[in-house]
């Protein structure tokens, strides 16, 4: 009977308790795609040809967690497109589960913070899926070598969601400082507080 | 007449915001990690949520039912909430009110989340809604990023509390 028991619950867990996404990891080839900008435009990585790598960035509207992180995520863009690393965001969210996400209150969220990176909607959902992104804001960057994009660092922008100044590690700067250097980020993997990315229901 | 109604409004206002607060505890991490490894025969649910986060105020109601079911038993809920240590106030607390939370809740505030996130549970994302369940007699532990419906909770719940 203890035996059956036993079975059933890791039965259970077998059902609804591992569903992990497996996405890029470090060193991984990441593939290029192509989304609609809030302007209109599709918008693909293979549009910049002289880009060094991207700050590819998953992240939305109606998370806090995306919001608090919007002006750094301007600031990161206006300090590291010019130097051949420009930030590319996604928002990955299904609207009919979060009408804040939708494409166009997308564009009156670019308009009234007057982004200076394209704010692209995965409408099918397959490149989150791709990259592996679990949560918003999730930043993926990627450097260009030998041709490829490869994954270099996978998390969060700094480790202070409340506070920029009071964040003591400005992961994804000195990651791309690392690059620069010509060596490979520490941490390149780091985990933050997140909303999940809102799936849509078949 | 007006300045003794403020006085009264204001008195009444400071007793029930005390009253309020003093249901949500704010721990650090250092604090709150105890609380994942308790050495005995009750079984927790440590459920991380936050009241921006659409999935996880969307399952409260069935924790609330399971714990409401469970509580008289070796059984502890613990409603970790992750909302931002300002909205407090503003938020968590009303929050808590206007849902009738019964559940014990208290306020992680702890900023450096790559730092702790792993201390939870290696496989942890960050993402939430988030569950972890243990306990440490029988040698159980489970984490499961996402939602739970009341039926899948219940079951992992149940099968550890028959054994």
């Amino acid at each position: 009977m203890k035996k059956k028991r036993v079975f059933l619950l890791v039965a259970i867990l077998a059902v609804f308790g591992f569903s992990y996404a497996d996405g890029y990891k470090i060193g991984d080839k990441a593939n290029d795609f192509r989304l609609m900008n809030v302007d209109g435009k599709m918008i693909s990585m293979s549009d910049y040809p002289d880009a060094k790598g991207f700050i590819l960035m998953f992240s939305c509207n109606h998370c806090p967690y995306s919001v608090a992180y919007e002006d750094r995520k301007i600031a990161l863009d206006k300090k590291f497109a010019p130097m051949g690393y420009p930030v590319i965001v996604i928002n990955p969210n299904d609207s009919t589960i979060v009408p804040a996400d939708s494409f166009s209150n997308m564009r009156i969220r670019a308009e009234q913070k007057q982004f200076p990176y394209p704010y692209l909607l995965d409408a099918d959902q397959t490149v989150f899926q791709e990259y592996g992104a679990t949560r918003t804001p999730h930043v993926f960057l990627l450097n260009r070598e030998d041709g490829d994009l490869i994954v270099r660092y996978i998390g969060a922008i700094d480790n202070n969601h409340e506070d920029a100044d009071a964040a003591t590690e400005r992961y994804v700067e000195s990651a791309i400082q690392n690059l620069m250097e010509g060596n490979q980020p520490d941490p390149a993997t780091t985990r933050a507080i997140g909303c999940t990315i809102k799936i849509k229901k078949s | 007449m007006l300045r003794l109604h403020i006085f009264i409004i204001t008195t009444i206002l400071l007793f029930s915001t005390a009253e309020l607060s003093s249901q949500v505890k704010v721990y650090n991490f250092e604090q709150f990690k105890p609380l994942l490894h308790k050495s005995n025969d009750t079984t927790y649910v440590v459920n991380f949520w936050a009241t921006w986060c659409v999935p996880c105020v969307k399952e409260l109601p069935d924790f609330e039912r399971i714990n409401e079911m469970y509580k008289d038993g070796k059984f502890k809920m613990i409603l970790v909430n992750l909302d931002f240590r300002r909205n407090l106030e503003d938020r968590v607390l009303p929050f808590m009110d206007q849902h009738q939370i019964k559940s014990e809740v208290l306020m992680l505030h702890e900023p450096d989340a790559n730092k702790w996130i792993p201390q939870v549970y290696e496989s942890w994302s960050g993402a939430i809604p988030a569950t972890f369940i243990y306990n440490e007699k029988q040698g159980f532990r489970n984490f499961h990023e996402g939602s739970y419906t009341y039926d899948e909770l219940n079951a992992i719940v149940e099968q550890i509390i028959i054994n």
